[in-house]
């Protein structure tokens, strides 16, 4: 049995979810843009392949539903630290299904599951970094102080600060762990003032690894058991000049994936899978 | 005698005799004899209050003055969470430390996860019962532990689980385990204080070994690392920080948040300078304490550091001390063998388990006979480890009874304390006498840089006073200055004398223009404990200015006749660390700065000079008597002891400074120096006060300097914040706070002599506090000396704080507090008077 805060990166299984074909017209946006959606799909297969094959995860695959066109995104009906789960109430009010299917997997790995019941709160998984040492919470207009103290009444172990979230969707859309105690972050200005916040409200210390763009500030970082550190970061082609940033990163396998058109409806890597370290039973 | 009663970590109860006057020191080293700890310095004696708070006994005060009740019940407890536990040196250290967590998981003051109650509850298990036995330990030996503030059958299998993991772990490695893990609680250390924002929203202020947290709710809200920090201050019901600024701001900050009553905010204030001295500090404040005239509130942590204590650590050289554990009837338990578990004692330890949030079997403990003769060995093996550990104890400072303490307790006045509650006015009165013997002087050319920042500390505001309802301070400042033989700065007699009296103006408003700043934030603290009086009075190098000081030859006798044992290095050269610190530092007044660097905080611990010090000051008592003309301690409303304390130096050997106080010393004292002041005044000024003393005052001080602040004070720079990290920088602190008091201070100065004014701040020598109350009026005097470029100064102030009802005559009790000190000291001259006074608003007074 792993103590408090072991392992960070461990997973052993991930949770994604189909794209919809009502994702390309109907699904939430910040910009409005026009999403191929056959485009997406296959971006999606190749995303979820690197997760089952390249990486060798256990991956949990949800079929989509026509009705929740965001539903891709399952980040954000969910927050799994350890062995507990917590079931979010989306900010986005035609999101809020979304959770349903996610529950019955996460039960389905004997997750702790917790419920985010009340009618006050919200939560978008997308908003809540967990750094293996704490978590933040972006409040953001997704998420607010009310989730934020949910979550923070079920992850007792750890400090969990907010961070206001002016621009951008998540806070996960400028930002992400890179690696036990590397914060990656993008270079905006709002960015750059979150980052301060996190690092004034830290009792630890983080490096920052700095790229030029913000979205592509986020990545998946995971530590497995074969392959070591592992990031999965922006294509050069979506972001030549942060993906230059990562090539300094020696020590991790880099594995670029694509995420051209699920970032049109505010999608990022890590809105599209749910990570779980799941033991062996002893 | 008294009987105390300390309930200590595994809940037995240790019952211990006290003097009736015994000091918190006492009873905390009969409990830590007792439970042979070595490792002391992390734990402390709480004890309830009135109201049902938890405070910490003070060590260096008498137990029955904080208590203020009559039961005298205490209880030991972790003080200061070490953040590494395995740095711990001893085993039994960490147990109890352990059996501390244990209690605040039960009680929900450290919150767990389910994974990580079962965790932390199967280390406990397996500490205390030792290796799973299935064949023996049936699910339920398990029920009567207790895991989590609400324990689930769940958590217990869970817990029973992960025990049968723990095979082979032997009890010392069970607890070291569970603090491995319990250290990385978020909340693991922190002591949590309810408060307000500005706009009322209740947050908690989370005091622990970083900083300051802010939790709003659970959510963590913003956090002050202590670094960030500058000073910490406390007035009324508030408690403020002032947060030095980040990368991109200019200017400082201040934080303000509402405490429910005066006594919460006291202890938060108190918690954040023990947390702060002891984590961050090498060594307590105390060497500062010579340095300043303080007023307000003694108190500073006196205790050794962290950084002290480990390294004492270092030095235990014992084996593992045999300790019960809290199933303390299994004999086999052994520090490190794996105990051998007898089922039926576990199953008898069952009924005692604690709904009470105490584990099984911590009541349980010393009552085995055979282990008595253990504790007798380990005594008498400690009485060798307490010989080593006192020796090198002695390097720090330890508290001790000073003459002060001595002699109060002996007087009858010190009986009376000022418990005036529900106050409608309140005022403060400070009043500087000065006096200037300079035989010979030095001219520095760094002189003209000198300033007057400290002037608008003089307010000040006493703790237990606080609520009552009338200060008046009087400060009485003597200044006298001698040529000293120091060899590095031989007196430069081919300096011109300055021009008597001149006033320097530019100095001043350059001073008051920082004032303007600062002066604001100052009254702000007006009433808070902790306001520091620093006033530094530079002597123009003039071979006629006034009377020499008879004390003068005498005093270097005793001087050099005085075994040194404290030259250090930098005694040599104090004048070059000092400019370091200044630089830093200017700024600052005084009150509890919380840095590293600065220790810029007044140390008010009279209460413990060191030995050699104590000496010191005793003998120049004696002299004090041989040379004043008046009776050292006088009788009457006015009780002051002038304490000329001399100090002429021969050398620099006897600077009478530990390197430690050389640099915070400087680091103040250039706050405190006043621009070239004219002379003249010292001996014209006679202020008799008769009605108004403020006006009276200001008529008749030739100069009235400065009046700092406006009659009403607006603490514009305090903000009562709300504390969103995000927002915290923008907001900044232009708002007024919520302060319910208004105050009133008028400072009045007598134009100063001040021709030295070398940039250099000196170098103390002697540093005195006496109090001493009677029915309405406590006066605090402060003696310094001061060894600044050749001349030596000595500055007498004195602090009278009248408390009363409107109807006390106010005036009249300044005007004879006045008229008194100057008789007193009639060889000296008034340099400021500074008049505060406080009106309470709204507030019912809290103390």
């Amino acid at each position: 049995m792993a103590g408090v805060m072991t392992g960070f990166g461990n997973f052993t299984h991930a949770v994604v979810r189909a794209i919809p074909s009502s994702l390309a017209k109907e699904a939430l946006r910040m910009n409005v843009l026009d999403v191929d959606l056959v485009k997406a799909q296959r971006e999606h297969e190749v995303y979820v392949g690197v997760l089952k094959h390249k990486l060798g995860l256990q991956v949990i695959e949800l079929p989509a539903d026509e009705s929740l066109p965001d539903c891709v995104f399952v980040e954000d009906a969910a927050v799994v630290c350890g062995d507990t789960a917590l079931i979010t109430r989306p900010g986005a009010e035609s999101r809020r299904k979304e959770t349903e299917a996610m529950r019955r997997a996460l039960k389905e790995l004997d997750l702790n599951i917790f419920e985010m019941s009340d009618e006050n709160a919200t939560l978008d998984g997308g908003d809540v970094l967990f750094t293996g040492r704490e978590f933040f919470v972006g409040l953001s207009k997704r998420t607010n102080q009310k989730g934020a103290e949910i979550l923070a009444d079920v992850f007792k172990d750890y400090a969990v600060s907010t961070v206001p979230v002016t621009d951008g969707l998540h806070l996960k859309s400028f930002c992400s762990m890179g690696g036990p105690g590397l914060i990656v972050i993008g270079s905006s200005e709002p960015a750059q003032k979150a980052l301060k916040i996190m690092q004034q409200m830290s009792d630890h210390r983080y490096n920052k690894l700095t790229v030029p763009d913000d979205i592509a500030a986020n990545t998946i970082y995971m530590n497995l058991p074969s392959k070591g550190h592992v990031l999965l970061h922006c294509t050069p082609e979506e972001f030549p000049e942060s993906a230059k940033v990562f090539e300094k990163l020696k020590d991790h396998m880099l594995i670029p994936v694509s995420n051209m058109e699920k970032v049109k409806v505010d999608g990022a890597l890590t809105c599209c899978s749910v990570l779980i370290n799941k033991k062996a039973k002893v | 005698m008294v009987m105390c009663h300390v309930t200590m970590l595994d809940g037995s109860q240790f019952p211990c005799e006290v003097e009736k006057r015994a000091k918190g020191q006492y009873l905390f080293f009969k409990v830590y004899e007792a439970l042979n700890l070595l490792e002391k310095d992390y734990f402390g004696l709480s004890y309830k209050d009135n109201s049902d708070q938890t405070c910490w006994l003070d060590p260096t005060k008498e137990i029955k003055r904080q208590i203020r009740n009559d039961t005298w019940q205490f209880a030991f407890n972790v003080k200061f969470y070490p953040p590494d536990p395995s740095q711990l040196t001893e085993d039994i250290t960490r147990y109890l430390l352990c059996l501390q967590l244990r209690q605040d998981i039960v009680s929900g003051r450290l919150p767990c996860s389910f994974v990580t109650h079962s965790l932390l509850g199967s280390y406990a298990l397996q500490a205390e019962l030792g290796d799973h036995d299935s064949g023996e330990h049936r699910l339920d030996y398990i029920s009567d532990f207790q895991f989590a503030p609400s324990q689930t059958k769940e958590m217990e299998e869970k817990v029973v689980e992960l025990h049968k993991t723990h095979r082979g772990m032997t009890p010392a490695q069970a607890d070291a385990q569970f603090l491995e893990n319990a250290k990385k609680l978020s909340m693991y250390g922190v002591d949590l204080h309810h408060a307000k924002d500005s706009e009322g929203v209740d947050i908690m202020l989370g005091v622990c070994a970083n900083g300051l947290l802010i939790y709003k709710d659970r959510l963590r809200i913003n956090r002050f690392a202590w670094p960030k920090i500058l000073k910490i201050s406390y007035k009324r019901s508030n408690f403020y920080i002032k947060i030095r600024p980040g990368e991109t701001e200019q200017f400082e900050s201040s934080v303000g948040f509402k405490l429910p009553n005066h006594r919460a905010a006291k202890r938060v204030w108190k918690v954040c300078v023990e947390n702060h001295t002891f984590f961050r500090l090498m060594t307590p404040e105390a060497p500062t304490k010579a340095k300043f005239l303080t007023l307000g509130s003694k108190f500073r942590y006196s205790g050794r550091t962290q950084a002290q204590t480990r390294q004492a650590s270092t030095l235990i050289d014992r084996p593992a001390p045999y300790f019960e554990r809290t199933s303390s009837k299994r004999i086999s338990r052994s520090l490190d063998g794996a105990p051998v578990i007898n089922v039926t004692e576990a199953q008898e330890l069952a009924p005692t388990s604690g709904e009470n949030g105490r584990e099984p079997g911590l009541e349980l403990s010393s009552d085995s006979k055979d282990l008595d003769k253990t504790q007798e060995d380990v005594l008498k093996h400690q009485a060798s480890i307490s010989e080593l550990k006192r020796s090198f104890m002695e390097a720090t400072p330890e508290p001790r009874p000073s003459q002060w303490e001595k002699r109060l307790t002996a007087s009858p006045a010190t009986s009376l304390r000022l418990q005036a509650q529900g106050s409608l006015e309140e005022e403060i009165t400070s009043i500087l006498f000065s006096k200037f013997a300079c035989e010979s002087g030095l001219v520095d050319p760094g002189c003209t840089t000198t300033r007057r920042a400290a002037e608008g500390a003089v307010v000040t505001a006493s703790g237990p006073l606080a609520s009552a309802p009338l200060t008046t301070e009087v400060l009485l400042s003597t200044d006298e200055s001698k040529p000293t033989k120091h060899q590095r700065c031989p007196p430069s007699r081919t300096q011109e004398p300055l021009p008597d009296l001149t006033v320097d103006t530019v100095a001043k408003s350059a001073d008051d223009k920082q004032k303007s700043g600062e002066a604001a934030w100052q009254a702000a603290e007006v009433e808070i404990e902790e306001t520091v009086v620093i006033e530094e009075i530079r002597v123009a190098p003039k071979g006629s200015v006034t009377t020499p000081v008879l004390i003068t030859p005498v005093a270097m006798e005793t001087e050099v006749e005085k075994p040194k044992e404290e030259v250090k290095e930098e005694q040599k050269r104090p004048v070059s660390v000092s400019s370091d610190s200044e630089e830093e530092e200017e700024e600052e007044a005084g009150e509890y700065h919380p840095q590293v660097t600065v220790s810029a905080s007044v140390d008010q611990i009279k209460e413990e000079p060191e030995e050699e010090e104590e000496e010191e000051e005793e003998e120049e008592e004696e002299q004090q008597v041989n040379e004043e003309p008046e009776p050292v301690a006088e009788a009457g409303p006015l009780p002051t002891e002038p304490q000329l304390a001399p100090v002429a130096e021969e050398s620099p050997e006897d600077i009478l400074v530990t390197p430690d106080e050389a640099p915070n010393g400087h680091a103040e004292s250039r706050e405190g120096h006043h621009g070239p002041v004219a002379l003249e005044e010292q001996e014209e000024e006679e202020p008799r006060v008769n009605g108004d003393a403020s006006h009276s005052e200001t008529e008749r001080l030739p100069q009235v300097i400065c009046c700092s602040e406006p009659p009403v004070v607006k603490t514009e720079m305090v903000t009562i914040s709300d504390t969103f990290a995000a927002q915290k920088t923008e907001i900044a602190t232009k708002e007024v706070p919520i302060v319910h008091t208004e105050t009133k201070t008028i400072t009045y100065e007598a134009a100063q002599l001040d021709g030295s004014g070398d940039g250099e701040p000196g170098v103390l020598m002697t540093a005195q506090t006496i109090t001493s109350e009677s029915l309405c009026t406590t006066t605090t005097t402060h003696i310094t000396k001061t060894l600044k470029g050749g001349l030596s100064e000595t500055r007498i102030e004195k602090r009278i704080v009248i408390t009363g009802d409107s109807d006390i005559d106010h005036d009249q009790a300044l005007a004879q507090a006045i008229k008194e000190a100057k008789e007193q000291h009639p060889d000296m001259s008034v340099t400021r008077v500074v008049v505060h006074k406080e009106t309470e608003l709204a507030e019912e007074g809290e103390d």
